[in-house]
């Protein structure tokens, strides 16, 4: 009896300490890796990811500089993390990097005289579906009146309307 | 007789789309002008490659119509522009080296090998002029007028048809200018 | 089979194209059967010379001939069996000659399904697709023949298949893609057809719906495929970068939905005819053009072709005389197009009408997008580029608006809807969504160590269970009535792709919200902790492989100190080519991937190392699929198959069975 409950008691002692050495191991583990670019404040992080990836590398097919390990890419994203790490806002970094590699590399192109109509267009083809979709409601509406056969006599009431056009209509709005 | 019309707009909208589609056939996307063309070239102040005590300065790239060549020796394409560099400057163009992140030694022992054709080279061992020129990578090289403005940048590897179809014309052009007044 | 075989069969391929375009069409206007007959042998007979065309190429590669320049341009002796086959399209020239049979297929497809349509339209749509074979077969031959020898000095072994190339998802991708993309040249025939002869009923619609479908499921597929592959061999964990070629994919796609439901309407009730007639020229022009940005080099992208300016100018002209015939004969006929009946504000065409407005919307906004780089080139405006940023600020809300209109087009009647009664069938999901969308993110920003609550998420969760709890709601209430077996397939079909789109939009948005990534550098032995998921770095080990050498690591998951999973991302270094390949180790689950993949060496055992723990990523691709089988589906009801069974001809709840006659 003693024997087993001492048994017993090694078991969960050792199995308390596992516990304990498992939930401290990632504590020590942790500390040993560190981020490729680390920042002076983390709290810039966010701002360092958006930028990057809304910059694109010049050199490259079609890569953000996040995603590219090419020389001028990493050239790119120091500079990035030295102007961030001076306070400079964001418009001040995209100046700073138009200014020598042009505005080619930024994938979300300013707003100016050549890309004025690159932002309003969506606002405009927007607005003829809007116009084409009360155009087409003008136009239909007053043939409804004349066509609609479902349209029910006045006497029949609303159950029996609903039962009316189940029957009219029966399968086919059931089908796409 | 409005219906009529709208039914013409597909077609209308293609017509004007489809001139720009035959004009950008004739443009290549990967040709990316200098954010620099037609400015000054960027202030710097650099040691020179072979005399480290030399300071070199935006200043020293003016008076004259130059050349400014990008180079490292860690770079393949490099090496082979290099004979047509050397060729230039026997020709009496003035080219100037710009040693992009490298190793001072082993750059002074690369011309040592291949020839020495610049006029002077600078040596950015950080790449702080590079980024300031905006370079990707080497080799580059940019056409400076003689008031040290950039006038037209090549990325790529400078060779005699790259120097006929697109160099040739732009330098006579300026040395003339200068020349004249 | 020698390639000079697989050339001539490809100009014997061509000259019956040609006769197919011209005979069978010349026969609708002189009144001839026997010339319209022409058409169906013809179109199998071309199908047969491409055929043996591809199949030779394809023996090229498997017997390593590397006397012929493509073949040596990209196999290689030591090229698993497999990727010999898929390197026969993994390149601009064998890619096109894919696509020419696929053409050649699909018209086949139309020549032998065709035989209860009748038969002056038969010859006209087989003619117009003839035409297109002919352009797409000049366009080979002339500037991308695949059969051209290197001879008198063949190389000794081929400079290999592009590493990123070898991989399952190629051998599968393009054929999807290009099934979908040249599919919808049937409809564009079939609108083509219906513009020369002045039919544009519903039958016509009717005729046209499957092959449609069929295009669109296709399409759906190959997108959903690229971009799966995009996510796990191209090592960054993304799986859509609205690059060109993407966008060349996607527009088509987006015209094609729109086309899938406003033929129902057509269909149905006989409304939107024009707009169908344009929409099916649309998406055609759409998939042609995306050949042109893709294969002319005018647009910098990661997956382009190599490109010559020659071919660009071909495609270029193809395409004008596509686009521009076919717009002029829409502008010169339209006039005659009269749409039936009126339908009322509320009603299930005014939803598809809004519908097809939203994604003709996102259509021309991703058009100009993608364009616009290439349009301020041209007028020198200098160069710019259009990203991510820009596509995902107009695309999401019109996602979203799309998905809103969704959930009460489900419940929606043709016609005329009550809507009060409307009102009351969607307040239940209604009410639903929002509550769960609002409340699940509580608990979800601490599951997913992500600081505090998300009303990203909110939405996204509201608008997927908007959708999804309309769709089941409507279900229910249709199946109450006992009538389950009634509800035709394509019902069923409409509401799995509804609640595909619904699980899609939900892994975009929880995977984007939630998913968290670091780029560390990690030693032997480190360890690293994100959402919840300990990766710890146990081994780096080197093997060989016929045609590469590769670095592999091992990551160890742990949750709560449990084993959870071993991970294997490698670096492969490929023989013939050199090129340094990555490829991912990925653990995919329902509700989370686990992702890392090596960067960079960084001294003796320290790698540079991207972890990514992707909330829901699955569900995009799960919702793509769903989406195809919905099609399919839609496809396999029995409407239109009723010709076999003549019985039903008459007891059809309407007269439009006749029309098959």
């Amino acid at each position: 009896m003693g024997r087993r409950f001492i048994n017993r008691i090694r078991q969960a002692a050792a199995f308390a300490s596992l516990c304990i050495f498992w939930t401290l191991l990632p504590a020590i583990l942790v500390s040993a890796q560190s981020d490729l670019v680390e920042l002076s404040d983390e709290r810039l992080r966010p701002r360092y990811e958006q930028l990057t990836q809304e910059i694109r590398c010049p050199k490259c097919q079609n890569q953000n500089l996040a995603e590219s390990n090419s020389p001028i890419s990493v050239d790119l994203k120091l500079q990035i993390r030295r102007l961030l790490e001076e306070q400079k806002s964001n418009q001040q970094i995209k100046d700073y990097l138009t200014e020598r590699y042009s505005e080619f590399i930024l994938y979300r192109p300013a707003v100016n005289s050549r890309t004025w109509l690159l932002w309003a267009a969506p606002v405009i083809f927007m607005s003829i579906a809007l116009l084409a979709l009360w155009v087409v409601q003008r136009k239909k509406a007053p043939i409804l009146g004349a066509n609609n056969l479902s349209s029910p006599p006045q006497k029949l009431d609303d159950e029996e309307v609903a039962r009316l056009e189940r029957l009219l209509k029966g399968s086919d709005e059931l089908q796409l | 007789m409005s219906n009529r019309l709208v039914l013409f707009a597909p077609l209308l909208v293609f017509t004007v789309f489809a001139p720009v589609l035959w004009l950008a056939l004739e443009r290549d996307p990967q040709e990316l002008p200098s954010a620099r063309e037609g400015q000054l070239f960027p202030d710097f102040s650099l040691s020179q490659l072979v005399d480290a005590s030399k300071t070199l300065q935006a200043e020293d790239l003016r008076g004259e119509v130059t050349l400014v060549n990008v180079w490292a020796t860690w770079c393949y394409a490099c090496t082979l522009e290099h004979p047509m560099l050397n060729e230039l400057a026997t020709e009496g163009i003035k080219i100037v080296g710009l040693n992009y992140k490298d190793d001072r030694a082993a750059a002074i022992q690369w011309l040592e090998r291949r020839g020495d054709p610049y006029a002077f080279t600078i040596f950015d061992e950080h790449g702080s002029l590079g980024l300031d020129l905006g370079v990707y990578g080497a080799p580059e090289t940019y056409l400076l007028d003689a008031k040290g403005m950039v006038q037209y940048r090549r990325v790529g590897v400078l060779d005699e048809r790259v120097w006929r179809d697109d160099f040739a014309s732009r330098y006579t052009e300026l040395v003339l200018a200068e020349e004249n007044g | 089979m020698s390639p000079e075989f697989g050339h001539v069969a490809l100009i014997v391929g061509l000259c019956l194209a040609v006769i197919q375009s011209a005979v069978p069409m010349c026969g609708t206007y002189f009144g001839a059967p026997r010339w319209m007959h022409m058409g169906r042998s013809l179109a199998l007979g071309h199908a047969v010379f491409v055929m043996l065309a591809f199949i030779s190429l394809t023996a090229a590669f498997l017997t390593d001939d590397f006397s012929v320049r493509y073949v040596a341009q990209h196999s290689n002796s030591l090229l698993p069996t497999q990727y010999k086959v898929s390197a026969v399209w993994s390149a601009h020239e064998g890619s096109l000659l894919l696509w020419s049979l696929v053409l050649a297929l699909w018209s086949a497809a139309v020549a032998v399904f065709s035989k209860t349509l009748p038969l002056v339209f038969v010859a006209r749509v087989l003619s117009v697709l003839g035409m297109i074979a002919v352009g797409f077969g000049l366009f080979i031959l002339l500037t991308s023949n695949p059969f051209e020898r290197t001879l008198p000095f063949p190389p000794m072994d081929g400079s290999d298949l592009n590493p990123l190339l070898q991989d399952i998802g190629l051998i599968l991708h393009p054929p999807f893609l290009y099934m979908g993309y040249v599919g919808l040249s049937v409809p564009f025939a079939f609108a083509i057809a219906a513009l020369l002869g002045q039919q544009f009923d519903s039958a016509w619609a009717r005729w046209c719906r499957p092959w449609i479908n069929i295009a669109w499921v296709f399409l759906t597929v190959g997108i959903t495929l690229g971009s799966w592959w995009a996510y796990y061999e191209l090592g960054w964990g993304g799986w859509w970068f609205w690059d060109p070629v993407e966008n060349a994919s996607l527009m088509p796609w987006l015209t094609a939905t729109a086309l899938v439901h406003s033929v129902a309407a057509t269909e149905k009730r006989g409304v939107f005819r024009s707009w169908t007639l344009l929409l099916a020229i649309f998406a055609f022009s759409l998939s042609l053009l995306g050949t042109f940005l893709v294969r002319s080099g005018v647009l910098t992208s990661v997956h382009a072709f190599a490109s010559d300016p020659e071919r660009g100018e071909f495609i270029l002209l193809f395409l004008c005389l596509v686009i521009g015939s076919s717009f002029l004969l829409f502008a010169l006929r339209g006039p005659a197009i009269r749409s039936r009946t009126g339908f009322s504000g509320v009603s299930r065409e005014t939803l598809l009408l809004v519908n097809n407005l939203i994604l003709i919307t996102s259509t021309a906004m991703i058009l100009l997008g993608t364009l616009y780089p290439l349009i301020a080139d041209a007028l020198d405006w200098g160069k710019i580029s259009v990203g991510p940023p820009y596509f995902n600020f107009f695309f999401v809300p019109l996602s979203l608006l799309l998905l809103a209109s969704l959930g009460v087009s489900v419940s929606s009647r043709w016609r005329h809807t009550d809507p009060s009664g409307l009102r009351q069938k969607i307040k239940l999901p209604l009410i639903a969504s929002i509550l769960l969308g609002v409340l699940l993110p509580v608990p979800m920003a601490s599951w997913y160590d992500n600081s505090g609550y998300a009303p990203s998420a909110a939405v996204t969760l509201i608008f997927t269970f908007w959708v999804l709890g309309a769709s089941l709601h409507d279900a229910l209430i249709k199946t109450a009535s006992g009538n389950l077996m009634k509800l035709p397939a394509s019902y069923w079909g409409m509401l799995c792709a509804h609640c595909g789109i619904a699980i899609c939009a939900l892994g975009v948005g929880l995977s984007t919200i939630y998913g968290v990534q670091r780029d560390i550098r990690m030693d032997l032995g480190d360890s690293i902790i994100l959402a919840g998921y300990r990766f710890e770095f146990r081994d780096i080990r080197q093997f060989n492989q016929p045609n590469y050498v590769a670095t592999q690591a091992e990551f160890a998951v742990y949750v709560g100190g449990v084993l959870e999973r071993t991970l294997s991302p490698e670096k492969r270094h490929y023989h013939a080519g050199g090129e340094v390949m990555t490829e991912a180790g990925i653990d995919a689950g329902l509700t989370r991937d686990l992702y890392v993949s090596l960067g960079e060496p960084l001294g003796s055992s320290s790698w540079s190392v991207r972890v990514q723990v992707k909330p829901f990523v699955r569900c995009i691709w799960l919702g793509g699929l769903l989406v195809a089988l919905g099609g399919i589906l839609a496809t396999a009801d029995k409407r239109y198959r009723r010709r076999r069974s003549p019985k039903q001809l008459f007891t059809g709840s309407s007269g439009r069975a006749s029309y098959e006659k």
